[in-house]
């Protein structure tokens, strides 16, 4: 139990999806202009991100592992998650249609979102079983999610500001990432 | 031989993936915090690219259209995997000190974007140069970030001190913070020489990704993030009407 304690806590603050891994930047600094599609991105990746942990894992540790096919990992991770992707966007249409209301936009672009390889490769990497790679795969997709909701505020303020000319735009955006990502390190003291 | 010594020039100084296409920014940020990290990470994707060029190359008339992307994935994935295996045989400690962007080479956007974009459409010996071009120009582009963070995080170069002792090394720079801030640097002052040639900095231009002045739009994936946030904004307000 405090095992899974510790891996969600470093995965949700210490180890910050985003902030010190540089995991799935394109849709935090492309989807952070307003809170509400912040959040809205930020549901949507917890949402695949916790499917595809579990599956994942499942596939590496119950046939790659068993068959000696563990080397086959990165292709295989990959073709997985852009299939999954794209069954739970159908399954979803079918079944939870309020749901695919409010999260289907997002779906086809988190294919890309390397956040979701990189999670997958991290939990074989550090040799996680189903479950701690599950609980990974949540907190890690939390803490992208309380990233982009902070960043989306802070965005919605900077607007009112006086940016010096060159930095207007990205930079200025960077530069809050860059601040937020030293306030992160604050937790480093917790696991 | 012109085309190819043209295709270097356009991949390593025209159209530099790191500093003018703002593509693949994931390892430029995560791997540049010395020289050695980044010009390793380069050469790696350089090695990829030159390869996965070639070979959809090759094939570009056998893969049907339609699923070609699926098919661009697997085998960028098969060479990332086999690279992946000589680096751990041979140079354990790039492998270690690179760990898992290895890997996330497979979902860097200038891979795909230039097999998309060039190799499908090119015969093979171009488009290996083609690779080579932007393979140079990224690690060219990724050494130097490392350099400077190094430099001013480290006071090393390529791992020999430079600076004299009495220089405190601003740790910060080789710090996950530092990395965002020398981007956010780089663009600026890329946003400045735009602004003296008289582009408006932030239009998408309609000739696509190589004559654009938007700077880090990170290529499609970010320009669709944008497109897509955008239309379920309106949709709301809409809605909201």
């Amino acid at each position: 139990m405090t095992n899974l304690l510790i891996i969600a806590v470093s995965a949700a603050l210490v180890n910050n999806v985003v902030l010190s891994q540089f995991l799935g930047l394109c849709p935090f600094l492309g989807v952070s202009k307003k809170t509400e599609t912040a959040a809205g991105m930020g549901a949507a990746v917890m949402f695949v991100l916790t499917i595809s942990s579990f599956f994942t894992s499942l596939i590496y540790n119950y046939i790659l592992v068993p068959c000696d096919l563990a080397y086959l990992n990165t292709i295989v991770f990959i073709l997985v998650i852009a299939a999954l992707v794209q069954f739970v966007e159908m399954f979803l249409k079918k079944t939870i249609p309020s749901l695919y209301k409010s999260l289907g936009v997002y779906l086809p672009l988190i294919t890309t979102n390397c956040a979701v390889l990189g999670i997958a490769l991290i939990n074989v990497q550090k040799s996680y079983n189903l479950l701690e790679s599950v609980v990974n795969g949540l907190f890690t997709s939390l803490g992208f999610l309380i990233a982009i909701v902070i960043m989306a505020g802070i965005r919605e303020r900077i607007d009112g500001n006086d940016v010096p000319e060159s930095f207007q735009g990205m930079p200025i955006v960077l530069i809050t990432a860059g601040l937020m990502s030293i306030a992160f390190f604050g937790f480093a003291g917790l696991v | 031989m012109n085309k190819c010594l043209e295709r270097l020039y356009n991949g390593i100084i025209k159209e530099n993936p790191t500093f003018v296409l703002m593509l693949g920014m994931c390892p430029t940020l995560a791997v540049t915090t010395s020289a050695i990290n980044g010009c390793g990470m380069g050469l790696t994707t350089t090695v990829i690219l030159v390869m996965s060029n070639l070979m959809i190359s090759l094939l570009r008339n056998i893969i049907p259209d339609r699923v070609r992307v699926p098919a661009y994935i697997v085998i960028v994935a098969s060479f990332v995997t086999i690279i992946q295996f000589l680096l751990e045989g041979f140079v354990p400690s790039l492998y270690d000190s690179l760990g898992i962007y290895i890997p996330l080479i497979v979902v860097n956007c200038i891979i795909l974007g230039r097999a998309e974009s060039y190799a499908s459409k090119n015969p093979p010996v171009v488009s290996a140069f083609d690779g080579l071009g932007m393979g140079l120009g990224f690690t060219i582009a990724i050494t130097i970030l490392g350099a400077f963070r190094e430099l001013i995080g480290a006071g090393t170069l390529f791992n020999i001190p430079v600076l004299p002792d009495s220089y405190e090394p601003v740790t910060i720079m080789i710090l996950a913070p530092g990395a965002f801030f020398v981007l956010s640097c780089l663009i600026a002052i890329q946003n400045r020489i735009k602004r003296k040639k008289g582009v408006p900095a932030s239009e998408c231009s309609k000739s696509g990704c190589a004559g654009c002045s938007n700077s880090l739009c990170g290529g499609r994936h970010l320009m669709e993030a944008q497109a897509v946030a955008d239309a379920v904004i309106s949709e709301k307000e809409e809605a909201k009407a």
